[in-house]
């Protein structure tokens, strides 16, 4: 037997038992599902081909464009507050405090425990008649909140103060889904705050000292060598944690509703969408199609960030 | 100096105070009467501790079920998976034959595609296999994990060449060399790899949501969520549940915490 040939088939051992179940549930159903997403395809076996209605459809279905928008929400306040605090808590958990290892510990914790029961939890503290939250809040007199059971939007509510009224799509995330935002906040803080710690220590301390001698104060120090430096980190969490927001499902379905994603489809998710067209109302090439457009805008999303943003990254 | 660090610490503390107090509240509930649960203003400290809601808790659902299929799921899917991953790795590393690099760059592809594209055919395949509503349904899809593939490939090649050499004069065969060279030399890579199957499995949620349908067959969060719809205000034993469902992991945690720590810093690794 060729030597060649007999190494492609020692090969093929060695990679068979992953390569099987990989091309069985990954490479077959991605391939597939390009094929299911043409079809009007029901679980009873019905299907008819339909082209590219299905997609046509998604476009021009307003539950799909506010499950975005919701989505979109959320995305932009769960990423950048959380960046911003997992930094402030990394750069002061770097200055060789005592007690390193407790803090970062209890930081971590939330990041292990499952988001069933985290979401469980917080649907307790938000309860707005005999929740924590809102007797924490009544201690300094404001007046409680309905969390997830009020579907006005932050910016109406704030403009609406005013005396100014906004159109629908600018309301913002409903204060529902900004108590989701809040536990999603909680619950991913730990882990960018490691990695904010692991790029911290990674930066030589040479630099600091020659800040420093050049007397450069601690803003300065942060701003002109610890902000650049790190760079490459930030960018990795902002990345990482775009793709999680949209990923956001869980709390979803044990939070909200009666039925799920309300009041009144503020907290509806393109996950969650997804889910209840495909396994709810098994429309599995709606389902489908949604799936592509929301896997095509989050490689645009991801390209945007890299060719706009990698070039104000500092490698070093 | 240490004047200087107090307002540090003082944040820290807050902060701290804030990422405790769900857990605080979780507990402190899960040993209330049902009644003073609902008490407001709320007691900081329950009047009478009820360790029995943690009993009464197996009573009211299929709890101790939903705990062995976890146990079950996580424990045939780490085996599974630490079987796939070094006999891939070890051949990704260390054998030269045609397409090797072709597949390792779609295996790492892969790993880029969202979990919704491929759920719906996955589904279908598994509905003809006649699959769902079981465990294998459950175990099977998952018993690769390419990042652990990823992570064990870079591991064994900056073990050194000598060693491989030495073992093939000696005789030593490929399947040989890497059950006593390469895997007791990946220790610490392979029990990083088993932590966090661990942890995704005990916590996955979004695919056994779909693939089963009987209770008997859920995992525990599965279970814990369905529980939490249909008791949705006894929220003693609702607490009680939770607090019975992280607290494995929290225990593991508390074990390995220096491992999942360590490597999420340096590898990005997630739950």
């Amino acid at each position: 037997m060729n030597k060649q040939f007999k190494a492609f088939l020692t090969g093929l051992a060695y990679l068979g038992p992953a390569l099987i179940i990989l091309l069985s549930f990954r490479i077959i159903p991605i391939l597939f599902s390009v094929r299911i997403s043409l079809y009007d395809w029901g679980m009873a076996g019905a299907r008819k081909f339909v082209g590219f209605a299905n997609y046509l459809q998604v476009l021009q279905d307003p539950i799909f464009w506010n499950s975005l928008l919701n989505t979109f929400w959320y995305a932009l306040f769960t990423v950048p507050v959380m960046l911003f605090l997992s930094l402030v808590i990394a750069v002061l958990l770097n200055q060789k405090i005592k007690g390193l290892g407790f803090y970062r510990t209890l930081y971590y914790l939330p990041v292990v425990t499952s988001i069933v029961a985290v979401s469980i939890v917080w649907k307790w503290l938000f309860n707005p008649d005999r929740g924590l939250l809102n007797y924490l809040l009544s201690l300094i007199s404001v007046s409680p909140i309905r969390w997830l059971e009020d579907p006005r939007g932050l910016f109406a509510i704030v403009f609406g103060a005013l005396g100014i009224r906004l159109p629908s799509v600018l309301a913002g995330p409903s204060i529902a889904l900004c108590s989701l935002i809040i536990m999603s906040i909680w619950k991913g803080l730990g882990y960018n705050i490691v990695i904010f710690l692991a790029g911290l220590q990674n930066i030589p301390t040479q630099y600091y000292e020659a800040a420093k001698i050049d007397g450069a104060g601690p803003l300065r120090l942060f701003r002109n060598v610890t902000w650049p430096l790190l760079s490459p980190t930030t960018f990795y969490i902002l990345i990482m944690s775009t793709i999680v927001a949209f990923e956001a499902f869980a709390q979803v379905w044990i939070m909200t509703g009666p039925p799920p994603g309300g009041p009144l489809g503020t907290t509806k998710v393109v996950m969650y969408y997804f889910y209840e067209q495909s396994f709810e109302l098994w429309r599995l090439g709606y389902g489908a199609s949604i799936a592509f457009i929301a896997f095509l805008i989050i490689l645009a999303l991801t390209i945007f960030q890299r060719t706009v943003l990698e070039k104000r990254v500092h490698y070093t | 100096m240490k004047n200087r660090l107090t307002p540090v610490h003082i944040i820290l503390i807050i902060c701290g105070i804030g990422m405790f107090l769900p857990f605080y509240w979780m507990l402190t509930t899960a040993l209330k009467a049902p009644l003073e649960a609902l008490r407001f203003p709320p007691t900081f400290i329950p009047d009478i501790f009820k360790f029995s809601n943690f009993i009464e808790i197996f009573r009211e659902v299929a709890l101790l079920r939903y705990f062995l299929n976890t146990i079950f799921i996580a424990a045939a899917s780490l085996i599974g998976t630490l079987f796939t991953s070094i006999l891939a790795a070890y051949a990704f590393a260390k054998f030269k034959f045609w397409g090797r690099d072709f597949i390792f760059i779609l295996f790492l592809a892969l790993m880029m595609i969202p979990l919704p594209v491929y759920l719906v055919p996955s589904y279908m395949i598994l509905f003809r296999l006649g699959w769902i509503d079981t465990y294998l349904a459950l175990i099977v899809p998952w018993l690769v994990n390419i990042f652990a593939i990823f992570l064990l490939r870079q591991h064994i090649k900056t073990l050194p060449q000598d060693l491989f050499d030495a073992a093939k004069i000696d005789g030593c065969g490929t399947f040989r060399t890497l059950w006593q060279i390469v895997v007791p030399l990946s220790k610490p890579v392979i029990v990083t790899i088993a932590i966090f199957d661990i942890i995704a499995n005990w916590n996955s949620f979004f695919w056994p949501l779909i693939v089963t349908h009987s209770d008997s067959i859920r995992p525990l969060q599965v279970g814990l969520a369905y529980f939490s719809r249909e008791f949705s205000t006894n929220y003693p034993l609702l607490m009680a549940a939770s607090t019975l469902a992280i607290l494995p992991l929290v225990i593991l945690f508390f074990f390995a915490q220096k491992q999942i720590i360590q490597s999420s810093a340096r590898t990005g690794l997630k739950e």
